[in-house]
């Protein structure tokens, strides 16, 4: 899923980060979003919705919707569009509202 | 509790605009930004910026950004970005609440604020309409121009005003089969120099078409389009279904300016403005002294003006702090004059009976 010749942009990317999705390992790079590593490994169902539980994806990507919403690291409702992937973080689809810790 | 001569919130091109303006008049400038980078949605804009110089134009919007936050670090000991800090509140003290890192929560209390804070981008009713692979289209072009991920493999485009079509051209050129574009309207919206180059391509324009559905179980698989009447009601046998694994949204913006309306300024539902928006003064200031908007908070237009206005906004913010440059008229005068020419002729004519009507 990852572009790699575009005729007007180049896209530098980062040092390679391990991180795991629902507990499998997976590889991103340094500099992108946890929504855009998913995305690009062919992710797309992120978590469910509250009360019908139906899938949701990512909308907005400018955190603002809440639809990209996951368990990060153990802390549920993180937004994974604007934020920054980091080496060995656990994300994890998010049913329902989450538990603060 | 920490305090602060002028919040802005919001790192667009309005809120970096207005930043530059009021450093440079002398005022000292703390700009909040929610998510880990400024710049805004400029950061995505692969394309070339159209109208006159002041305004950056034959720039492409990304660079843009960089022009601009270079402007920003020449002021370094006036202005500071605080990154992934998001504004959650607005008192009547001027108290802005910050949750910073998704972490830290605290108060700051600001002399003077101007919002910035953009805009977002509208959905559109039909069944289905939240599978993922449903994205806005503003989202699709972060996800492309700025990571370099696809978002599939073919793309329905719903919506033919330049954002859309603009887009979609992006598609096609990241590799991507744009299936169609379709718009309810009965012509399209974008510029036809935008529209032209699509056609060329050979990816169908529809318009007087909706979506009627999306179909597809955990992603989407599907959608099913038809066409609609003058009254834009679907007509029944005209349905056509596109095998595709992303629809992109692109049917306008909505002004985001909660915070404003949270701190008690007097806002207007102004249909030509995309939204409510504050009511503000030939200056952008709001209802409530000191407190400026500027940008798409204040209604939707293009970033060429939200520049024009953030330099005005900011201009008028710190002379009312006091910092009051020799030029101050001269500039007032310029920035608004851009603002004429930004909003002349006839594509102008709804965004000006908008500032009309919103007008203190």
């Amino acid at each position: 899923m990852r572009i790699t010749q575009h005729p007007i942009l180049t896209f530098d990317r980062g040092k390679e980060i391990n991180f795991t999705f629902n507990g499998q390992p997976m590889k991103g790079y340094e500099g992108e979003t946890i929504a855009a590593a998913l995305h690009a490994a062919g992710v797309k169902v992120l978590g469910k919705s509250l009360e019908k539980h139906r899938p949701r994806g990512f909308y907005c990507a400018i955190g603002n919707c809440a639809s990209c919403q996951m368990i990060v690291d153990g802390e549920p409702n993180v937004r994974t569009c604007i934020t920054l992937l980091k080496e060995g973080m656990t994300v994890e689809t998010q049913e329902g509202k989450g538990r603060i810790k | 509790m920490r305090e602060v001569e002028l919040l802005i919130i919001g790192s667009g091109p309005a809120g970096l605009c207005a930043a530059i303006s009021a450093a440079s008049s002398g005022a000292k400038v703390l700009i909040l930004e929610r998510t880990f980078k400024p710049g805004g949605q400029l950061v995505k804009q692969t394309h070339m910026f159209f109208g006159s110089e002041s305004q950056y134009a034959s720039h492409r919007g990304v660079d843009i950004a960089g022009i601009l936050l270079k402007k920003v670090e020449e002021f370094g000991d006036k202005i500071e970005i605080m990154l992934n800090a998001t504004a959650v509140g607005f008192y009547e003290d001027n108290v802005v609440t910050v949750l910073k890192d998704e972490k830290e929560y605290f108060k700051i209390k600001a002399d003077s604020a101007i919002c910035a804070t953009g805009a977002f981008e509208k959905s559109l009713a039909f069944p289905n309409n939240d599978l993922p692979g449903i994205y806005g289209a503003g989202a699709v072009q972060t996800l492309m121009n700025v990571y370099g991920i696809r978002p599939g493999n073919r793309v329905l485009m719903v919506g033919a005003g330049n954002i859309g079509v603009i887009v979609s051209y992006q598609l096609m050129q990241a590799g991507i089969d744009v299936a169609a574009v379709l718009d309810a309207a009965p012509r399209i919206g974008a510029y036809l120099v935008h529209a032209s180059k699509l056609a060329r391509m050979g990816v169908p324009i529809l318009t007087s078409h909706t979506v009627k559905e999306a179909i597809g179980k955990d992603c989407l698989e599907a959608a099913v389009v038809c066409e609609v009447d003058d009254h834009f009601k679907p007509i029944p046998g005209t349905e056509k279904r596109y095998d595709v694994d992303v629809m992109c949204i692109s049917v306008g913006l909505s002004p985001l300016n909660e915070l404003l309306a949270m701190r008690g300024v007097e806002m207007k539902y102004v249909p030509q403005l995309s939204g409510s928006v504050p009511m503000r003064t030939e200056s952008c200031e709001t209802s409530i002294p000191g407190i400026f908007v500027a940008g798409d908070a204040s209604g939707i237009e293009e970033a060429s003006s939200a520049m024009a206005e953030g330099y005005l906004a900011g201009l008028c913010a710190a002379a009312k702090l006091g910092h009051v440059p020799e030029d101050f008229e001269k500039r007032k005068a310029e920035y608004l004059k851009q603002l004429e020419g930004l909003r002349s002729g006839p594509v102008g004519d709804r965004i000006r009976a908008g500032m009309k009507s919103s007008q203190l």
